[in-house]
């Protein structure tokens, strides 16, 4: 049975993680966006409960980081499951076949976008462009991008991902 | 001596295997005790034959594509190290027609070195421009970059020239080079093989318009969708670094130039130069008003050349061969030449960089090979989400920006996407304002909420709700997004969907008579 973080209080490990960025990154001009990302990085989610800390330190209101934030597509203010796999959904993708890939992958994991699995492992996103156009449809998973993805090959990657602890 | 074998490093060779393919290569190679040496080259951009492994012998390289994993052993029982014969034998690479009929300047050496090793890069006349530049006073090099005719290659194809002399021209105690790498038109994928490929020559491009304008720092604003690019730059700006071609002395010139790769987040509209300076500051990406232009106040409130990598990308050859030479390429007022780049449902997709002139027609059939269904191409979209489809009757439309302008079409990014036969261009058509409705910024109202009306609409045509009046509301809608929108997001949503709408009104079952207003 996985154990889901509860993101209303941040352990004293991870508020130490937070703390440490925030040190790192706070006198960069320009800072918000790279504190974000290594935020992410390191835990996988930008919690809420950690806004009043940054905002303060780079003299901004906590609206202004909840702001930034929710912009980007790339931020997220929840824990991922164990893995992330975006699927292209852009023209070049479209053009080979990607919509019917979509609805495949969903059926397979039983999830729709924005969801996790119920075992945790696999987050599943949109995204648009991988810059893999060559070789559609593509599919990233964590950092590393498929190409000219077929149901066999994605069947492949999803037992693999399953099989991973 | 160890044979040479070449297996590219691309992030689009990698997804199809790349590493796996290197890693079997290696072991058959141990196993059978022979001699080579694995170098992780850039790839040609021929994408169609990844993984392309290349084996360098007396005449040249030569090629085997494309290479799965399971092919390797057959490819040591054919001898393929020592020119043997083999299916997947393709010959000295250089020759291959698709390659051998490109005009590369920019890509002049992608796929013959490795990405990140400097003394390669010096080796293939790396830095030439460079020098050149700091033998010329700034005025000088804006000059040179003004007469070679080169263009914004990001899209709005805004001459660079004019841009840097603004920048020059304003008088400021700091000023910035900014580096567009925010590279989010599907279809497009030039601006990454440029930095997982062939990094230097986007940070020589920068540190020349740096010396340019006056500017001492510079950033690579990333699309976060890139992690090979991240990595390959970081390493490639520390190696320059080192090397001495960045920091407090360039060369020994008493110049500095600072150079740093920031990441953008997965929005859209960070493309758009104003929209990424703010995102650069450390906001949200809302699009500025304009004027000021960024030329005059840009990063930080301070004077700030904004380019495209392609455009940065093709200052060193311009400086080391002159204006002159990069002028002689091209048509019209499109000097130079355009990197292409294949894609969609065609047989031989990739990289093609050819002087401007050639025809849409050319591309899709003599180099691209026709779809790769097999069924007849219905459309092409040039130049990203935001891009004209082009239907079967203007293909021989040659590229140029003027000629595709003229025919209410944009190069922008050079992306081309093709469609066969299956395609629901209604079903494109809803998609851009779907597309527009998730990416924009929310600053001006045509965007935000055109967008959204723009989808609803196009739903009720589809379904033969008072199609003609449906008709001209799209046509009144898209009116007001094309010249009431802030930026190019809602400014150029109505080029995807009236070009749908015009050339195929039958998939919005529309009849042709109800397509006027």
């Amino acid at each position: 049975m996985e154990t889901f973080v509860n993101e209303s209080i941040l352990s004293p490990q991870d508020f130490k993680v937070v703390n440490q960025c925030i040190e790192n990154y706070r006198h960069m001009p320009g800072a918000l966006l790279p504190l974000l990302h290594a935020i992410q990085d390191d835990l996988g989610y930008i919690p809420q409960v950690a806004y009043p800390n940054i905002a303060s330190a780079l003299s901004l209101s906590v609206a202004e980081v909840h702001g930034v934030v929710t912009f980007y597509h790339h931020f997220r203010t929840h824990q991922p499951g164990r893995n992330i796999l975006q699927i292209c959904r852009a023209e070049s993708c479209q053009a080979m076949g990607s919509d019917a890939l979509e609805a495949y992958i969903k059926k397979t994991l039983g999830v729709e976008f924005h969801e996790t699995t119920p075992d945790g492992s696999i987050t599943l996103e949109p995204i648009y462009c991988l810059g893999n156009c060559a070789c559609s449809p593509s599919v990233m998973i964590n950092e590393e991008v498929h190409g000219r993805v077929d149901h066999k090959k994605i069947d492949q990657l999803i037992s693999d991902l399953k099989g991973k602890t | 001596m160890s044979i040479k074998i070449f297996v590219p490093i691309d992030s689009t060779a990698l997804s199809l295997g790349a590493h796996e393919v290197a890693e079997v290569i290696s072991k058959e190679a141990q196993a059978k005790k022979i001699d080579i040496e694995i170098i992780r080259n850039s790839s040609r951009g021929l994408f169609w034959l990844e993984t392309l492994v290349e084996v360098e012998t007396p005449q040249g390289r030569i090629g085997f594509g494309p290479v799965t994993p399971s092919d390797v052993k057959s490819l040591f029982d054919a001898d393929f190290i020592n020119g043997g014969k083999h299916p997947l034998a393709l010959g000295l690479v250089a020759d291959i027609d698709w390659l051998k009929k490109q005009e590369r300047l920019t890509f002049a050496r992608m796929g013959i070195t490795e990405p990140t090793s400097i003394d390669q890069y010096e080796a293939h006349d790396g830095f030439q421009g460079l020098k050149n530049a700091l033998k010329l006073k700034p005025e000088a090099i804006v000059e040179t970059i003004t007469s070679s005719g080169l263009r914004g290659r990001g899209g709005a194809a805004f001459p660079t020239g004019i841009k840097w002399k603004t920048v020059l021209d304003t008088k400021a105690t700091q000023k910035y080079i900014v580096c567009n790498a925010d590279e989010g038109d599907s279809g497009t994928y030039s601006d990454r093989m440029i930095m997982e490929g062939d990094p230097f020559v986007l940070i020589e491009g920068m540190i020349i318009a740096g010396l340019a304008v006056g500017a001492s720092q510079g950033y690579i604003y990333l699309r976060s969708e890139y992690p090979h690019a991240l990595k390959t730059l970081n390493e490639a700006i520390y190696q320059a670094t080192k090397a001495g071609y960045l920091g407090e002395d360039i060369l020994k010139s008493g110049q500095a130039f600072h150079l740093e790769v920031r990441r953008a987040a997965g929005a859209y509209i960070c493309g758009e130069e104003t929209s990424l300076l703010e995102s650069l500051e450390g906001k949200r990406g809302l699009v500025r008003f304009k004027p000021p232009l960024p030329a005059i106040e840009g990063l930080f409130g301070k004077p700030t050349v904004v380019n495209n990598v392609i455009s940065l990308a093709t200052v060193p050859i311009i400086l080391s061969k002159g204006a002159k030479y990069y002028q002689d390429f091209g048509m019209g007022k499109s000097r130079g030449t355009l990197p292409i780049q294949l894609a969609g449902n065609l047989k031989r997709t990739g990289l093609i960089e050819k002087a401007f002139g050639i025809t849409l027609r050319e591309l899709l059939y003599d180099f691209g090979g026709g779809s790769l269904s097999g069924k007849p191409i219905k459309a092409v979209q040039v130049g990203g989400p935001l891009g004209a489809y082009l239907p079967e009757s203007q293909f021989d439309t040659p590229l140029d920006y003027e000629k595709f302008s003229e025919i209410w079409a944009v190069l922008g990014h050079g992306g081309i996407v093709a469609f066969d036969e299956t395609v629901n261009m209604a079903k494109m058509a809803r998609y851009a304002f779907d597309f527009c409705a998730i990416e924009s910024c929310g600053k001006c109202t045509p965007c935000r909420i055109g967008s959204t009306r723009g989808a609803e609409v196009i739903d009720h045509i589809m379904q033969g709700h008072d199609v003609k009046k449906h008709v001209a509301l799209i046509r009144d809608l898209s009116d007001t997004m094309l010249n009431g929108s802030l930026c190019a997001l809602g400014g150029m949503t109505p080029y995807p969907v009236l070009s749908a709408l015009n050339h195929f009104p039958k998939d919005f079952g529309v009849d042709a008579k109800d397509l006027k207003a």
